[in-house]
């Protein structure tokens, strides 16, 4: 997905739009991930700042959730589900191969920068697991051939 | 003549293919000159035959053929589904033959999920049709104290997993003086092996809606936000279009129906913090904070969303609401048993055959459901464990099977019910890796805020790889079991407090998975 690159100005429409919301702070960082696709450093002054909060607060709440991220992802986010239900179905040899793929482990992003493999805990899709997302879409019944269309779908 | 065709739009079917398949019907039908309509409806909850299609028959009876795969289109066509002789006579391997005459399906008491999957489920005019919104039209006709009454008698009780009384919260909240109220509805379903929630949000959300808008009236709340997990972006897609048309046809907004209460509804999206599912946290996240979990007292009724008086329910206590409103408390407290009233949308997972969503009454033993409804597991081997009620639930071995579902027949051995969610495990798991799992997922978890989960975890993860190493198991398992016992009583909420129960109960029914020697269950003795 084409990505806009961090601009202070383009924080401040962000927040322009979300502050009348109750509570306009989780909106916002949604808003920045979408637009950025990721929360920059530098966004969480001008963000403080707009909202009246201290620099410290925003930064708590960047660093709590799992979906703010602070670093660029690669091109393609791959998303495998790792909990109990998927367990049960063999998700983890799935994330083995995945990981020996792409040379990485899971959390990272491989170096031509191409795919990021994550963990996910639980997409919803338990009664067809194994299941998984890559950038968004959702695949269930996972096994090791639908895993490989995924990754070279991803062109790792 | 056009042809009614079904093709859910659930998640668990898209997943599975069933965008595909309903682009694979429209391309084919029109080369072929085939009238259909292609209706995008919620599952029926039989997830293991999703993608599955129905085409509706000259007698309105839907025949079902699942799973479909895109491939599958060209031979269910030459098979006549589109034909004019109608669905009923055709003969394909996919074919299921009527979809309520499954035993699956027939089996059930569906009286939250009688809608999802008959029709559109963002189409108004479809939701009256099949007897939505009476519930509301019958609120309005009462005063605050009678709805909150009726809401009592029923029984009902919160399906978020705490199985805290519906009516007791509603009242708290009536009795707090005239000010800015909230109704919100906790949609963070982040428990493993659950999908309830998501599938009644995708699958008939103005039922949500409708039960929101009711509470709103019990209680003079004005708002209401919906926290969704973030992990559900296909519910976010129809929630937001159901309350744009509840809107548009006043049945949100500043006066509901013309009775001169106003109700407004938003959808808020969590950010993939499994802690936020608990009340308090959940709160705290939706003012714009770290997810931190807040002491109680003061309980969110009296002070919950930016301090105010706040009813917050799980989605499916919500979605229960507009039946009740409907039918009378009595007509949905005749289901159940003992103190737990009413059905329970169970939902069947993992390593199952028959894995998907089976309403019934609570009372049903979990052998039944396991064996006879899911079929047992999915690989053919031999059921080993079950986990129930998310990853904070307990693994019952099968001798305890006999277990009634019900909240207090599964507290009475050491279990909870959660938001009933079922996790089938076969011979292959693997226990104390379940138990180290509890664990680490706690750790990652764990808000922070209180020590007995956020160190415990931890050193629970650490404790039991030196039993794995076999470093003095036997005095490192003491340990566990100590850990267990410290963050049970001593954690602030049920994120640590409830992590013992997958580890103990591991522990406790596969001790050989520890390296202690095995050890003989007394078979149902309770």
């Amino acid at each position: 997905m084409a990505r806009e690159p961090w601009s202070e100005a383009r924080t401040r429409q962000i927040v322009a739009e979300h502050v009348e919301l109750e509570g306009p702070l989780m909106p916002i960082l949604h808003a920045c991930v979408e637009t950025f696709g990721f929360v920059p450093n530098d966004a969480v002054p001008v963000i403080a700042n707009e909202l009246n909060l201290s620099r410290a607060e925003v930064h708590g709440v960047v660093t709590f959730y799992h979906d703010f991220r602070r670093e660029p992802a690669g091109k393609h986010v791959l998303k495998m589900c790792r909990a109990e239900a998927c367990q049960s179905m063999g998700c983890e040899s799935l994330v083995k191969r995945a990981e020996d793929r792409l040379g990485i482990k899971c959390g990272e992003t491989s170096v031509d920068g191409r795919v990021t493999l994550e963990p996910i805990y639980c997409l919803g899709l338990c009664a067809t697991a194994p299941s998984a997302m890559l950038d968004g879409k959702i695949v269930g019944r996972l096994n090791e051939a639908k895993l490989d269309k995924l990754l070279k779908g991803a062109g790792a | 003549m056009t042809v009614k065709i079904y093709i859910p739009k659930d998640a668990a079917a898209v997943a599975c293919g069933a965008d595909e398949v309903a682009e694979a019907f429209k391309k084919q039908a029109k080369k072929a000159a085939l009238k259909i309509e292609i209706v995008r409806n919620g599952s029926r909850g039989m997830l293991w035959l999703e993608p599955l299609l129905e085409v509706e028959a000259a007698d309105g009876v839907r025949y079902g053929f699942g799973p479909v795969q895109e491939e599958d289109v060209t031979s269910l066509i030459k098979a006549g589904v589109l034909g004019a002789e109608g669905p009923k006579k055709i003969k394909h391997q996919l074919a299921v033959g009527p979809v309520e005459e499954i035993p699956f399906f027939k089996k059930q008491t569906r009286l939250t999920f009688a809608r999802c999957g008959l029709a559109d489920p963002v189409s108004l005019p479809d939701y009256k049709r099949l007897g939505g919104y009476k519930g509301l039209e019958n609120a309005l006709k009462l005063k605050p104290i009678e709805i909150v009454d009726i809401v009592s008698k029923s029984g009902l009780r919160g399906r978020g997993g705490a199985g805290f009384p519906t009516g007791i919260k509603w009242k708290t909240v009536h009795d707090t003086p005239p000010q800015q109220k909230y109704i919100v509805c906790n949609a963070d379903e982040g428990d493993s092996g659950t999908f309830a929630d998501r599938m009644i949000m995708e699958g008939d959300p103005f039922v949500l809606i409708e039960g929101m808008t009711i509470a709103g009236l019990a209680v003079g709340a004005t708002r209401g936000y919906i926290y969704l997990r973030s992990e559900y972006p296909h519910a976010q897609i129809a929630l937001n279009a159901a309350i744009a048309a509840a809107k548009k046809e006043g049945y949100l907004g500043d006066n509901v129906r013309d009775s001169g209460h106003a109700f407004h509804l938003q959808v808020r999206m969590g950010a993939g913090a499994y802690v936020c599912g608990e009340e308090t946290s959940l709160l705290e996240s939706l003012e714009g904070k770290r997810g931190l979990v807040r002491a109680k007292p003061p309980l969110p009724a009296h002070k919950g969303l930016f301090g105010q008086p706040t009813i917050i329910n799980n989605v499916l206590s919500l979605a229960a609401i507009p039946y009740i409103l409907d039918n009378g408390p009595q007509a949905y407290a005749d289901y159940g048993v003992g103190r737990s009233r009413g059905t329970m949308p169970i939902q069947l997972a993992g390593n199952l055959k028959h894995g998907g969503l089976f309403e019934t009454a609570f009372g049903i033993t979990l052998g039944e459901l396991v064996d006879a409804i899911g079929g047992g597991t999915a690989s053919g081997r031999p059921v080993k464990a079950v986990q129930v009620g998310g990853p904070l639930g307990a693994y019952f071995p099968r001798e305890y099977f006999d277990t009634a579902f019900d909240y207090e027949a599964f507290a009475a051995r050491d279990g909870l019910i959660g938001h009933a969610g079922v996790v089938v495990f076969d011979e292959t798991a693997d226990m104390m890796a379940q138990a180290r799992f509890a664990f680490e997922f706690c750790a990652v978890e764990s808000c922070g805020k209180c020590t007995p989960c956020r160190i415990g975890s931890t050193r629970g993860v650490e404790t039991l790889d030196k039993v794995r190493a076999g470093e003095r198991p036997e005095a490192n398992l003491a340990v566990v079991e100590d850990l267990c016992n410290t963050m049970k009583f001593g954690s602030l909420c049920a994120l640590g407090g409830f992590t013992p129960y997958p580890v103990m109960s591991a522990l406790t029914h596969f001790p050989e998975d520890f390296g202690r020697p095995a050890k003989k269950l007394p078979a149902a003795a309770e």
